[in-house]
């Protein structure tokens, strides 16, 4: 047990080297009515006790992850003239959300190693086990969640977006669109040198809706009826409403 | 403006959904279609969920149907009784249909068979239509008087009832039969059913095209009343703040849209509506024909 434990801390030692002390421009993103994206400036200094170590140059790579939740994606055909869905991978977990940044090319920052232990890339990002054995090519069933969610700005890898200043100071803008969902999103710091991951720092940028958009979404999850019925009155009145102005216009 | 919509999870320009709401209440007060054919399509194509597209639809429809059928209970033109007769067949419909929907969802391809109604339905409607008000208009302009209204196999029905305002004394068979029809269509396709029920009305029961506008807008407030509750309740979709966007602009064009449907003649009305269903059929079926520029597409996980 005791070796255990020693082992444990000489494993630990080189990641206390240098380590992470963050700051975000805001851990919480409001969504309310008239929400339209949001810019969340990264920023943070490398703490350390020794001398800037000389041998690799130090690299930083930022992750933000919406939560990962499973979709289904389907493929279509040409069937007897018109275009349908053929067949469907279900994928296991795909964040809703995912930007990467880095401070250099994405070769020179991380290993292929490195990057499978810690998930980092958008491909290693997005979790996906179980396609069916009768289809043919169930990569490009995620390419397309990729290619799809690149798109539509949902996913993003941005090569040399962290600015890194004296191997101390960084600093990066992830931009969020404005069809974004509710959740924690877990932002990921990462220090490498020369392709290995020295330390890691993780905390989580808090996405909610506020005021009536909150209070809106609540009232639909926890009493629908109320809402149906709800829903109905505000057309009901509305209808009334634009009836009864007109007559008034006219007979006026 | 941007405007975030809570059920949606999208953000949406609001001036946009406005437009796109008064557009549509012009044809529902001119047509008494709700125009759900037209905007579930049209909300699908700025990014809408479908399922937030069908069931906010239905919600958007109860308001501009209402704001309709008042301006058309004003002109007398809403023939109550018939309504409710073909409402009781509406709701049944309804219900039929939310179940065979979920069954048709059970087995997968649900989404084709929607498009695949819609292209039918909209294309052999449209097609009809087209065809007759073209007839009436030239028969009109060569100075013979209309054909009178033939009896045919329906008038031979039993439960005969008097519908005064459309002046027909008919068995109650027909008009039960059509509301349950439009009521699994409305469900399936995520419509009022306007523009199906409006031309059954006029060629099956013979009924006169004045009240045949304001009665399918009686008709289509209830029915979709009824599925905007149960989305509201099985699939939470009903996104309020969408709806009431969509029904200020909607409600305001039903009135626009009575006052222009007045002054139109009822051939020139149905030929409008006729061009317009075959224009949304051929967008429906080339969308099915041409290549996608994406053949994936990412929904929501379903059971494995």
């Amino acid at each position: 047990m005791r070796s255990l434990l020693i082992l444990l801390a000489l494993l630990a030692a080189p990641l206390r080297a240098e380590e992470v002390v963050l700051g975000l421009s805001q851990d919480q993103v409001s969504i309310s009515t008239n929400f339209d994206g949001s810019e969340i400036i990264i920023y943070g200094a490398i703490k350390r006790e020794t001398p800037i170590p000389m041998a690799e140059p130090l690299q930083v790579i930022v992750t933000v992850s919406g939560p990962r939740v499973p979709v289904t994606v389907r493929r279509k055909e040409r069937r007897l003239g018109i275009w349908v869905n053929v067949d469907s991978v279900n994928v296991d977990a795909a964040p809703s959300f995912y930007a990467v940044a880095t401070s250099a090319p994405w070769n020179e920052v991380i290993s292929d190693t490195e990057d499978l232990r810690h998930s980092i890339s958008i491909p290693r990002a997005i979790r996906s086990v179980g396609a069916p054995m009768n289809v043919a090519e169930p990569q490009a069933f995620t390419d397309a969640v990729i290619r799809i969610r690149t798109e539509n700005g949902l996913y993003a890898l941005k090569e040399g977006a962290v600015d890194l200043r004296e191997s101390t100071l960084f600093d990066t803008a992830i931009d969020m669109p404005a069809n974004l969902t509710e959740g924690d999103y877990r932002t990921r710091i990462f220090l490498t040198r020369g392709g290995d991951v020295v330390s890691m720092y993780e905390t989580s940028i808090d996405v909610r809706k506020v005021g009536l958009e909150r209070w809106l979404f609540n009232l639909s999850r926890q009493q629908p009826l109320v809402y149906g019925l709800l829903s109905l009155a505000i057309a009901i009145a509305a209808g009334w409403g634009a009836s009864a102005a007109f007559r008034l216009m006219r007979s006026g | 403006m941007q405007i975030y919509l809570p059920i949606a999870e999208i953000s949406v320009n609001a001036f946009l959904l406005l437009g796109l709401g008064g557009i549509v209440g012009v044809l529902s007060g001119m047509f008494g279609v709700g125009g759900g054919f037209l905007m579930t399509p049209l909300l699908f194509f700025i990014g809408i969920p479908p399922a937030v597209a069908v069931a906010t639809e239905a919600n958007q429809i109860v308001a501009s149907s209402f704001s309709g059928v008042l301006a058309h209970l004003r002109r007398k033109t809403v023939d109550l009784k018939m309504g409710t007769v073909l409402l009781v067949g509406g709701l049944i419909g309804a219900a039929l249909g939310v179940w065979l929907f979920n069954y048709l969802k059970s087995l997968g391809q649900v989404d084709l068979l929607v498009k695949l109604c819609y292209v039918i339905f909209l294309g052999v409607i449209g097609g009809l239509m087209f065809v007759e008000s073209l007839n009436a208009i030239r028969k009109t302009k060569s100075g013979k008087p209309p054909a009178r209204k033939k009896h045919n196999w329906i008038h031979g029905l039993p439960f005969k009832m008097r519908f005064r305002t459309s002046g027909l004394y008919i068995s109650v068979i027909p008009p039960v039969i059509v509301g349950v029809l439009v009521g699994v269509l409305a469900a399936i396709m995520g419509v009022g059913g306007g523009f199906i029920m409006v031309p059954a009305m006029i060629y099956l029961l013979g009924m006169p095209t004045k009240v045949v506008v304001g009665t399918s807008l009686f008709q289509i407030i209830f029915v979709t009343a009824f599925t905007t509750l149960l989305h509201a309740t099985t699939n939470y979709t009903v996104d309020m703040v969408l709806a009431v966007l969509l029904l200020v602009g909607g409600v305001v064009g039903a009135q626009f849209g009575a006052i222009l449907g007045a002054k139109l003649k009822a051939e020139q009305l149905r030929i409008l509506l006729a061009i317009m269903v075959l224009v949304v059929c051929g967008k429906l079926a080339t969308d099915l024909l041409i290549q996608p520029t994406e053949l994936f597409t990412i929904g929501a996980a379903e059971g494995h």
